[in-house]
């Protein structure tokens, strides 16, 4: 038995590498498709005990287990699996999981109700249906081996893919109870485990992909193969919301290897038999646009568009007490304006995707964080019926927000309409970069009141920047923009009077929701002003929000446990200094202390940042801790580098070679602790991106006494003559 | 029709000398380890070992790589058994995983020159791979890791 298991667990891990990229069947990461109705999964119904949609259990003891939050290096594919192997009592690393379809009536997030990943919300959203899928499982199938003894339930219990009848040690193993538990009722409210039970939740669990990572073998949506499939690349617009005014495509068809011109809806697609083809394809093309409205606008006019806002009263978002009038009397008062770029995600993968649309079927293989809105367009854009519309999710070579959007999947599904075969649709790092959803860009304005023992009596800041909601369509124009306003309008201290005001001002820059979104910059802009009010009040940063964080006891503890783990005050290396900042994010807290100095020439160098989150419960720790490492590496590469420049409507940067990346020699040492409080579970991926860039300007201020209230920071500035 | 030693095996591919090695390797010989990431040479997502060093294969030509041996992620190991590999399974060091490949063809690349990397040489060695998942620690204690293995397999 256990020869097979083995066996058909291998044959599963295959079948999620190359070898098993059955294309045509439906599946490229592995996984049957009930939905096709091609795969046998349907047929295989009899000796399969799935007691619901997330596990099947064989008559050979195969546990399958579904995981329907898309890998895109956060390590969904390992952790939310374990979520129900604990409860159900299996041994983990002989379950085979596969990748969950577009089916929303069965993979949907039980919270937002739809299968689109994004905002942290794999653990948490999804941890207490998973348990209770795997504890209900784990119960009809102890139903079933008591009933086969004659015991009560109470009599038996499990251990890894066994029921065992606690006094006299019987045991059978799952596969032989899957027919008899198929026939019983689900429980609907089953035992769950206590924390002290947990096999594999809270403990260590290697990554379920990382063999397939490290030999080429992991199939993203860049690699995946279609009989017939054609290579498209579609020549856009520079300018955003531009449109095609008239294309000529004679020189582009006279290159070998190029198929079809077409006009989309994103641009001019030159489709051929290669990636190298169509690029060149590209090149050989003559597009004449109508470049709109958007032509007129630059980094400038929008600097100076919200420098002119930012004299409105705007929209209030959090108002305590009367700041305006505790700030007019009188007092020591304390005034900053920070200033934040728009910034582009920059996923490894360029944005893809590949499509096969017919008149009776459609399919799409995408690297995708919503493959339930991935449905919905293709369904839009073939004629399908929705449910009908397959999706087969890749992994991701990086998310970030970005793979959320629908552009690259709409590019495939209309090129493969238009040819009439499968396409692939490649984006050039120059269209990732120039035709992006951008974290906004905002200029805000702070004041704030001390009175003369230093203790702040007044808060006031007002935001100025375009709201991403509001341009999606998915909140109100003339309301407050939630992602504009998280973790500005909730600062935690506890100040009598406080003051938040939103003003909205969109240039029609396309936004988007970009790792930790608004509280990437909010964060920034909050976290460095209180250490401006500590810094004029004469305290300690850490002691001084220490004082003011009597209210919220979550921040403090992470605070204190960071200023703790980074010897907080303790003397370092001469030009050495240290910065500290704490936010609350996607349900977690988080706090980091960053060690700095500052070259002559002005250039920066993080040598080290202790990370300190607390996740309420961390499933997977040494994933919770590559959150941390990654996510402050993403939030470095924004202080240091992070800048989309707006040229007349169109994006000025192209490459890594003017949108770097932070690379090995500038990665600072990172030490992360957990602080598991037992609270509900929050979220990971995003969590540890907000408080790195307060954290180290701050760092820089206490180095240098200089203040970096404008992000990317200017070496410039910091320069000593 | 150009012939290129692709891991071990001598392969007539039809294609023009001047296609960039990376698109013959991916479209042509279907390794799809090799990864697209800039089309520039800055990133190294498409490093594959020419001779045994590292080359940035969107930028070098079939043509320019004709009977030479190119080593892609593919045929680093038979067994997904190489120190570095092993060391990355070990430490589990990939996230998205996307630019690994390249990381580890340069990391593999270092050890070869260099039994015993300083964090200086792996700097030097890795400044030219880009993760942007950030899993930069964990490359550096992996190459540490991959020595050890190394030593006590040698």
């Amino acid at each position: 038995m256990a020869t097979l298991r083995t066996t058909q667990a291998r044959i599963s891990r295959r079948a999620l590498i190359k070898g098993g990229l059955a294309v045509g069947t439906g599946l490229v990461v592995g996984f049957r498709l009930p939905v096709t109705g091609r795969g046998t999964a349907l047929a295989q119904t009899t000796g399969v005990f799935a007691p619901n949609q997330w596990i099947k259990i064989d008559r050979d003891g195969l546990v399958t287990i579904v995981n329907s939050v898309v890998e895109m290096g956060q390590g969904s594919l390992t952790t939310m699996p374990a979520i129900v192997a604990d409860e159900l009592d299996t041994d983990l690393a002989k379950v085979r999981v596969d990748q969950a379809p577009a089916n929303p009536k069965l993979y949907a997030n039980p919270v937002t109700n739809t299968q689109s990943y994004g905002g942290s919300r794999g653990v948490r959203d999804h941890i207490t249906m998973l348990r209770k899928a795997g504890a209900a499982a784990r119960e009809m199938l102890m139903q079933a081996g008591a009933n086969e003894w004659g015991v009560p339930l109470d009599d038996v219990t499990t251990e890894p893919d066994a029921v065992v009848h606690k006094s006299t040690g019987r045991r059978l193993p799952y596969s032989a109870l899957v027919d008899k538990a198929a026939k019983l009722p689900v429980p609907q409210n089953p035992k769950l485990k206590t924390p002290d039970q947990f096999r594999y939740i809270g403990k260590a669990m290697p990554r379920r992909d990382t063999p397939l990572k490290v030999n080429g073998a992991a199939i993203y949506g860049m690699d995946v193969q279609v009989p017939g499939m054609l290579i498209a690349s579609i020549e856009r617009c520079p300018v955003f919301g531009g449109k095609v005014k008239s294309f000529d495509a004679t020189a582009a068809k006279r290159i070998r290897g190029v198929k079809h011109v077409v006009q989309v809806s994103n641009g001019v697609a030159v489709v051929g038999d290669s990636f190298w083809t169509v690029t060149r394809g590209r090149k050989a093309l003559k597009v004449e646009w109508d470049e709109g409205p958007v032509a007129v606008v630059s980094s400038a006019s929008i600097s100076q568009g919200y420098e002119a806002a930012s004299g409105q009263t705007g929209q209030v978002a959090r108002n305590d007490g009367d700041a305006d009038k505790s700030l007019a009397a009188g007092g020591k008062t304390v005034e900053g304006i920070y200033q934040v770029p728009f910034l582009e995600h920059a996923c490894m993968e360029p944005m893809n995707a590949t499509a096969l649309v017919k008149p009776d079927s459609c399919e799409i293989w995408a690297p995708t964080q919503n493959p339930g809105g991935t449905q919905i367009t293709g369904a839009r854009i073939s004629g399908v019926p929705v449910e009908k519309v397959v999706v087969n999710t890749t992994f991701l070579g990086g998310g970030f927000g970005r793979r959320g959007e629908q552009d690259f999947i709409v590019d495939a599904l209309e090129t493969s309409k238009a040819v009439g075969a499968p396409v692939k649709v490649i984006w050039t790092r120059e269209d990732d970069l120039q035709h992006s959803f951008y974290r906004p860009a905002t200029y805000n304005i702070f004041k704030a009141a001390l009175d003369d023992k230093g203790q702040p009596v007044a808060w006031w800041n007002r935001v100025v920047g375009p709201g991403i909601l509001i341009q999606k369509g998915r909140a109100q124009a003339g309301t407050i923009d939630g992602t504009a306003m998280e973790g500005a309008r909730n600062m935690p201290y506890d100040i009598p009077n406080v003051r938040v005001e939103w003003v909205h001002k969109d240039y029609g820059i396309p936004l988007g929701f970009w790792r930790s979104v608004g509280t990437s910059q909010n964060a920034f802009i909050v976290e460095s002003f209180v250490d401006e009010m500590a810094h004029a009040a004469g305290k300690d940063p850490f002691e001084f929000r220490r004082s003011l964080l009597g209210k919220a006891p979550r921040h403090k503890a992470v605070l204190e446990l960071a200023a703790s783990k980074a010897n907080w005050g303790s003397p370092l290396p001469a030009g050495r200094a240290r910065g500290i900042a704490v936010c609350f994010s996607y349900a977690s807290y988080a706090a980091h202390v960053a060690e700095v100095s500052v070259a002559p020439d002005g250039k920066v160098r993080v040598h080290k940042l202790v990370g300190v989150i607390d996740p309420g419960l961390a499933v997977n720790p040494d994933q919770v801790k590559a959150q941390m490492e990654g996510g402050a590496i993403y939030a470095l590469t924004a202080v240091y580098y992070g800048q989309i420049t707006i040229d007349r409507g169109r994006v000025k940067q192209t490459n890594f070679t003017d949108y770097p990346m932070l690379r090995i020699d500038e990665a600072p040492v990172m030490d992360v602790h957990i602080l598991n409080s037992g609270e509900a579970a929050g979220g990971l991926g995003e969590p540890g991106v907000p408080t790195v860039a307060p954290a180290v300007c701050n760092a820089i201020f206490a180095a240098t006494g200089k203040r970096i209230r404008q992000l990317p920071i200017q070496t410039d500035l910091l320069k000593r003559a | 029709m150009i012939t290129l030693t692709v891991n071990g095996k001598r392969r007539q591919v039809d294609a023009p000398p001047d296609m960039p090695l990376l698109w013959v390797i991916r479209e042509k010989l279907n390794l799809t380890g090799t990864k697209f990431g800039c089309g520039v040479a800055v990133c190294g997502a498409c490093n594959v070992l020419v001779d045994g060093s590292p080359v940035r294969s969107c930028v070098t030509t079939a043509g320019a790589v004709a009977g030479k041996k190119i080593t892609t992620i593919e045929g680093l190991s038979a067994k997904n058994d190489h120190p570095v590999q092993k060391a990355w399974i070990e430490l589990d060091v990939p996230q998205c995983g996307y630019c690994q490949s390249g990381q580890i063809l340069s990391a593999a690349a270092l050890l070869a020159q260099k039994a015993a990397p300083t964090d200086a040489d792996i700097d030097n060695a890795m400044a030219g791979n880009i993760c942007r998942c950030g899993t930069y620690q964990r490359i550096r204690a992996g190459i540490h890791r991959a020595a050890q293995i190394k030593k006590e397999g040698a």
